[in-house]
């Protein structure tokens, strides 16, 4: 074995579209994940007993089984049922991009909606009561206190959470999509040169994870800037 | 569901799960004990490493590690063996390549969670362990470990619960565990939905018991914590 170079040069291209499919996959269903995981944070903080326990058993589910199971539930399940093949639905969920994208928001929005779940009860009473005390609706009290609040405090957990969704994006390859580690297999089934191929794969994820990292930290600095004012005015 | 016969063949795969994950978390632990010592250290011939090896492998799909020892194992085994003349193919074993990926995996986060745990034991007990002329290595077995257990063993549960959903990767390499046996199940009665739904029960049967002993064992690490006997 000779360690060959040359070969990460001629299919860096073909790994950098991977790449763009890794950033869209994790882009989109991390949006979808975060917009789905705040009713159910909602729900879960709340009272009512029935919504409660049904939305407990979805985050039980999606965060107790593998995600490559839900894919594959999601990917080769739904071909199972007539209707599904008959329905709307069909054109979708044949397609293997749609498939992961709902496969990665359903999991990523039982995990985060706990984390925000945190968030949400741990914001201090008192900023709600003034909230009521101003005659605040109720929408507007979520609005404007509860949710800037809540991103504030949950986003340094998120920013984990949406790496490991980040690293969870390379279940996509099993369904025959070329993401970064598709492209690699790919790849290597031509070249067969595995190691070098994926050290440059693997070194791939790397650079996004830290280029995630720093945006993330410039992110929480904006939406805590209110931490840090006094601080700068002296 | 039906699964028409083929129920045995899921829980043959499930015991495969559960082999695949008690190897791997065996491995992990004495990983994670090493790498943590090794990145406690105060030579750089020893935290260097250490610190390289867990900020890599905690930014990498796991699902590329399995693929890299599997594939890339192999490339490096015949190279090796190229030395002795022998040119021939070389198969890595599955089972074997699994195991050693998810542990590698696992060895990183458990370095993490044994370094914060030895972090917590003050300095002193050292010192005094070697006022009373223990050796370094009494100390760590006597002293020591006694006490890092109770503190890991929380942060541990957390990753075996991650380790044991992890198994299911190691289907991609074709090892028969419970994913694959799915997947085999579904392929011939072309009932996907089924074989897949009651795997996930299965993972999900796992992970409780594996919540379960992670509690009791978190329960026996604190002495302290136990209700009096009346």
């Amino acid at each position: 074995m000779s360690w060959n170079w040359s070969v990460i040069w001629e299919y860096l291209p073909r790994l950098l579209e991977g790449a763009w499919l890794t950033l869209e996959l994790v882009g989109v269903s991390g949006i979808l994940g975060i917009l789905f995981a705040v009713p159910l944070a909602f729900i879960r903080a709340s009272n009512i007993t029935f919504l409660k326990a049904l939305v407990y058993g979805y985050i039980f589910f999606f965060r107790g089984t593998p995600l490559l199971v839900q894919i594959f539930l999601i990917y080769y399940g739904a071909s199972q049922f007539d209707w599904i093949k008959d329905s709307f639905l069909w054109p979708v969920l044949k397609e293997p991009y749609w498939c992961a994208i709902i496969a990665f928001t359903l999991n990523t929005s039982a995990y985060s909606a706990e984390l925000l779940r945190g968030a949400i009860q741990s914001v201090p009473k008192g900023e709600l009561e003034v909230a009521d005390a101003l005659g605040m609706s109720p929408l507007m009290k979520i609005r404007t206190v509860i949710l800037p609040r809540a991103f504030g405090m949950v986003l340094p957990a998120y920013s984990n959470e949406f790496l490991l969704m980040l690293k969870s994006s390379a279940l996509a390859s099993t369904i025959t999509l070329l993401d970064i580690t598709g492209m690699a297999r790919t790849i290597i089934a031509r070249t067969y040169t595995p190691l070098e191929i994926f050290f440059a794969a693997g070194m791939m994820y790397l650079v996004i994870a830290a280029v995630l990292i720093g945006l993330f930290r410039l992110l929480e600095l904006r939406v805590n800037r209110f931490k840090y004012i006094s601080r700068e005015g002296q | 569901m039906d699964l028409e016969g083929f129920g045995h063949l899921l829980l043959s795969g499930a015991w495969v799960t559960v082999e695949i994950a008690l190897c791997s978390l065996v491995l992990g632990l004495i990983i994670g004990i090493v790498g943590a010592l090794a990145k406690l250290s105060s030579s750089p011939f020893l935290y260097v490493p250490a610190t390289l090896y867990t900020t890599i492998v905690r930014g990498i799909p796991e699902l590329l590690l399995v693929l890299t020892i599997y594939f890339g194992g192999a490339q490096f085994l015949m190279w090796i063996s190229s030395f002795w003349g022998y040119e021939g193919y070389i198969e890595v074993n599955a089972f074997a390549a699994g195991v050693t990926a998810l542990a590698i995996a696992f060895g990183a986060y458990s370095t993490e969670v044994f370094r914060m745990a030895l972090l917590e034991i003050p300095k002193g007990q050292w010192e005094s362990a070697q006022a009373m002329g223990l050796s370094p290595r009494q100390t760590f077995f006597r002293i020591i470990v006694p006490q890092i257990w109770r503190l890991a063993i929380p942060g541990l549960g957390n990753l075996f619960q991650v380790l044991l959903k992890d198994t299911a990767l190691v289907s991609v390499i074709g090892l028969n565990e419970l994913m694959r046996q799915a997947a085999v199940g579904s392929a011939s009665t072309k009932q996907p939905f089924d074989f897949y739904l009651a795997a996930a029960i299965l993972y999900l049967l796992l992970t409780l018991i594996a919540t379960g002993i992670s509690a009791w064992l978190e329960k026996l690490s604190k002495p302290e914590m136990r209700r009096a006997k009346a």
